[in-house]
């Protein structure tokens, strides 16, 4: 089942469906290697519960909640 | 230029390029800034073994489009100045993300040479890299490198010339595959392109096509200029992508990303890299579980804070004495050197104390971006932005526009002038400026003696609440002002935070010493020359007129009666002279007021006198706050020489504090007034010279005006209701 990005928990593993925003966000979520496809896991939340933290290809990314809106994932158990 | 080589270093972000740029380039590099940016550029030599190169440092940028500046400097020096190679640093530990750039620098044609960085840390984690494949794969030399040790300095720059004989300055870009839906675009519109030679002068024709397809910003307007090429492109594009939209939904420039990291994970999968480690929980996520945790993490962040400060305010204050007592005796011995006279009080007043004060500074800003520049070059920046951003961004502003406010007096004692410096490492420009214009309304260390002497006058009983209450004006003046910024002159969307949090790496000594130097250099040697110029021109608002002749006569009649009469004083002979002194001082600071009164800034003070009268300010405030202008410890001073009391010691104010205090001026309403207008209405000298340097005369002249027009605005409402009310 694909959800947002930003409804996952810490320590949930999930791939990559879709990023679904154009422009500077979409470029810069590209650039840094968020496809679909790429596997990732939370590794923590910022102590007000925003930004995000994931682990994805060998490094830490940190992005909005409201930037993770933009990203559809398959949540994986 | 000569048979020299130019190369150009480039990489990601925390790849460890500047390491490797300074590890190749030794003493010789040099930062300066792009022409009109502020953005960095390091140059420096390569001499070694008959071989010389001069290597300039692009900006560390993810990829080559143009949203940020460091991407469009990186992609101009590379269409412009036509290096013979590019060196570009990858982090092996994260080798499919670090090869995007790589791959956008074989698209433009440049020759390449990969540094595959990290290689320590890769063979920790009982990772393999097959460099050979990896560099047979994509046609050009890898060389496995340690940064951090100067591991493949040489052999780098071997590659470098080899790749120099074999190319002799031909550039082939390479032509990635982008599917079925793409590439007949790309070929049509290169087909074009190439005919008219439409800006093939510059770029390459394919490279060209593909940058339409990206909708590139710079690109497409320079098209526009130069023919009428670029609408029929234009419509290629929007058929092309209307049709992936249909079919796919999604646009040209998704397709591109996910076909140049298909590219690259074609090749790691041939046996480049041994076995994929992307999700594991390294060292960093363990120290990031305490650093970022939800109750500790804020915790240890103010700790850290506060000890930078400590550190900076407690140390720095032997060097600052130092500087002080250096220019103190210097302005000592000139004083004793030269005849009385108009050169020597210019010399003196004017340019040892003005350029004095701004230098024993210096200590200061060395020892707080030092530790700065450790703690970004160690990780722990990002952490903090991480950490805070939520809230800075209610206010228009981002995660790392903290560290400018604490750095300006978030905790009373700071200074405005590194703080604005600091600033560079936000990437929006608006978010930057909206940072960078709020900051100085901190109370900085200038600031905070003037306030401990004002509280310590009107509020004996509760100085500690006060000043701490001040502090929180400050940041919510900061706070909602560059709200308003971002809702008006500054209006736009919110930079993404889309960061990386770079792995706890400590950092080298030497790129800690250079890194701050080049600052510390800039500071001196900008902030100096502006400096002079200011302290100079208010030496002499304060000097010019002089009394005239016949008021100095007066005084000087004065002092010679009484020092006829006060032989026919009762007393001893001790008594007498005591009597006598107190009686002269008195003449001299009378002198010295009628002076003040009489010069272009007393005339000034009362030249604004009817507008300043609506905020209540007494006379005394207003030269003060002209003097303030220079630096804001010239406030305290000029208060003590205008209530004549000749304590010109900002240090032993208390004396001072009682005369204010019995002054039935400062009404309460006024006293708020002066109180909230000191923290808005201009910032130093020094930090308007910084904040030109950093942005342009046209924010540099904002930050004075709109401040002090805001500045104003407040007292008058102050000091208004306040007098309304009856306080």
């Amino acid at each position: 089942m694909s959800v947002s990005l930003r409804s996952m928990r810490k320590d949930q593993r999930g791939v990559v469906v879709s990023v679904n925003v154009r422009g500077e966000l979409g470029r810069r979520i590209r650039d840094m290697g968020l496809i679909p496809g790429t596997e990732f896991r939370i590794v923590g939340r910022a102590p007000l519960k925003d930004p995000v933290a994931l682990r994805m290809k060998g490094f830490t990314l940190t992005l909005r909640n409201n930037e993770a809106d933009f990203i559809t994932v398959e949540i994986e158990e | 230029m000569s048979d020299k080589f130019f190369v150009a270093v480039s990489g990601q972000p925390n790849c460890g390029k500047s390491t490797m740029f300074n590890a190749l380039t030794g003493s010789t590099a040099r930062v300066g800034n792009y022409p009109g940016i502020t953005v960095d550029r390091t140059e420096g030599y390569y001499d070694k073994k008959g071989f010389e190169a001069h290597l300039v440092d692009l900006p560390g940028t993810y990829s080559l489009t143009s949203y940020s500046m460091e991407e469009v400097v990186a992609r101009d020096v590379i269409v412009d100045e036509k290096p013979d190679v590019v060196i570009n640093m990858l982090d092996a530990t994260s080798l499919e993300r670090s090869l995007y750039l790589a791959v956008q620098f074989m698209e433009i044609g440049v020759p390449v040479v990969l540094g595959l960085n990290m290689m320590d840390e890769v063979k920790k984690k009982g990772i393999r890299i097959d460099s050979a494949k990896l560099s047979k794969l994509m046609g050009v030399p890898v060389i496995e490198c340690i940064a951090r040790r100067g591991v493949g300095a040489d052999e780098l720059m071997q590659a470098v010339k080899q790749v120099k004989d074999e190319t002799k300055g031909k550039w082939t870009p390479v032509n990635i595959s982008y599917g079925h839906d793409l590439d007949p675009a790309i070929d049509e519109m290169t087909a074009m392109i190439t005919e008219s030679e439409f800006m093939t002068d510059r770029y390459d024709p394919h490279w060209l096509a593909v940058k339409y397809l990206e909708e590139d910003e710079i690109v497409i307007k320079n098209g526009r200029l130069a023919g009428d090429l670029s609408a029929k492109l234009e419509a290629i594009v929007k058929n092309v992508s209307d049709h992936v939209n249909k079919t796919l939904n999604t646009y040209p420039e998704a397709i591109l990303a996910d076909y140049r990291y298909g590219f690259i994970n074609s090749i790691l999968k041939q046996g480049v890299i041994s076995r994929e480690d992307n999700l594991r929980f390294d060292v960093s996520d363990k120290i990031d579980n305490v650093l970022t945790h939800r109750f500790l993490g804020p915790i240890i962040m103010l700790a850290v804070m506060y000890a930078m400060f400590y550190v900076t305010f407690t140390f720095g204050a032997y060097p600052q004495g130092w500087v002080e007592d250096g220019f103190g005796w210097l302005s000592s011995t000139l004083s004793s050197i030269l005849p009385d006279g108009l050169f020597k009080s210019m010399l003196v007043s004017g340019v040892i104390d003005g350029v004095g004060a701004v230098m024993g500074f210096t200590p200061l800003i060395l020892i707080m971006f030092a530790m700065l520049v450790f703690l970004e070059d160690l990780g722990y920046m990002a952490r903090v932005a991480y950490m805070v951003d939520r809230v800075f961004r209610m206010f228009g502003l981002h995660g790392m526009s903290i560290m400018p406010f604490i750095m300006a007096g978030g905790l009373p004692g700071g200074c405005a002038v590194p703080a604005v410096m600091t600033c560079r490492t936000l990437r929006s420009p608006k978010e930057r400026i909206a940072t960078i214009l709020t900051a100085p309304f901190m109370i900085c260390g200038a600031k905070a003696t003037a306030y401990i002497m004002l509280v310590s006058a009107f509020y004996p009983e509760s100085a500690t609440s006060m000043m701490f209450f001040l502090v929180i004006i400050s940041w919510v003046l900061a706070l909602c002002v560059g709200r308003l910024l971002r809702w008006t002159a500054l209006r736009g969307e919110s930079t993404p935070f889309v960061m990386e949090l770079p792995p706890y790496r400590l950092p080298t000594l030497h790129g800690v010493a250079i890194h701050t130097w080049d600052r510390v250099w800039q500071y001196i040697k900008k902030a100096g020359t502006v400096i002079l110029a200011i302290s100079i021109l208010m030496w002499a608002l304060m000097t010019f007129p002089q009394l005239p002749a016949e008021r100095v006569a007066s005084y000087e009649a004065q002092r010679t009666q009484v020092t006829a009469e006060s032989k026919s004083w009762d007393g001893s002979d001790d008594l007498r002279q005591a009597e006598l002194g107190k009686k002269l001082n008195i003449i001299s600071y009378a002198e010295g007021e009628e002076g003040l009164k009489t010069s272009y800034a007393g005339r000034m003070s009362e030249a604004i006198a009817p507008v300043t009268d609506y905020a209540g300010f007494p006379w005394q405030a207003n030269i003060a706050f002209i003097g303030g202008f220079a630096a804001k410890e010239v406030f305290v001073s000029t208060m003590s020489t205008a209530y004549s009391l000749g304590d010109e010691d900002p240090e032993n104010a208390t004396s001072l504090s009682e005369k204010i205090a019995a002054d039935p001026e400062w009404t309460p309403a006024a006293i708020w007034s002066v109180f909230i207008f000191m923290l808005v209405y201009v910032p130093c000298m020094v930090t308007v010279a910084v904040i030109v340097r950093e942005t342009n005369w046209k924010w540099g002249l904002f930050s004075v005006f709109g401040s002090l027009g805001f500045g104003y605005s407040l007292s008058v409402l102050i000091y208004q209701v306040g007098t309304f009310l009856g306080y």
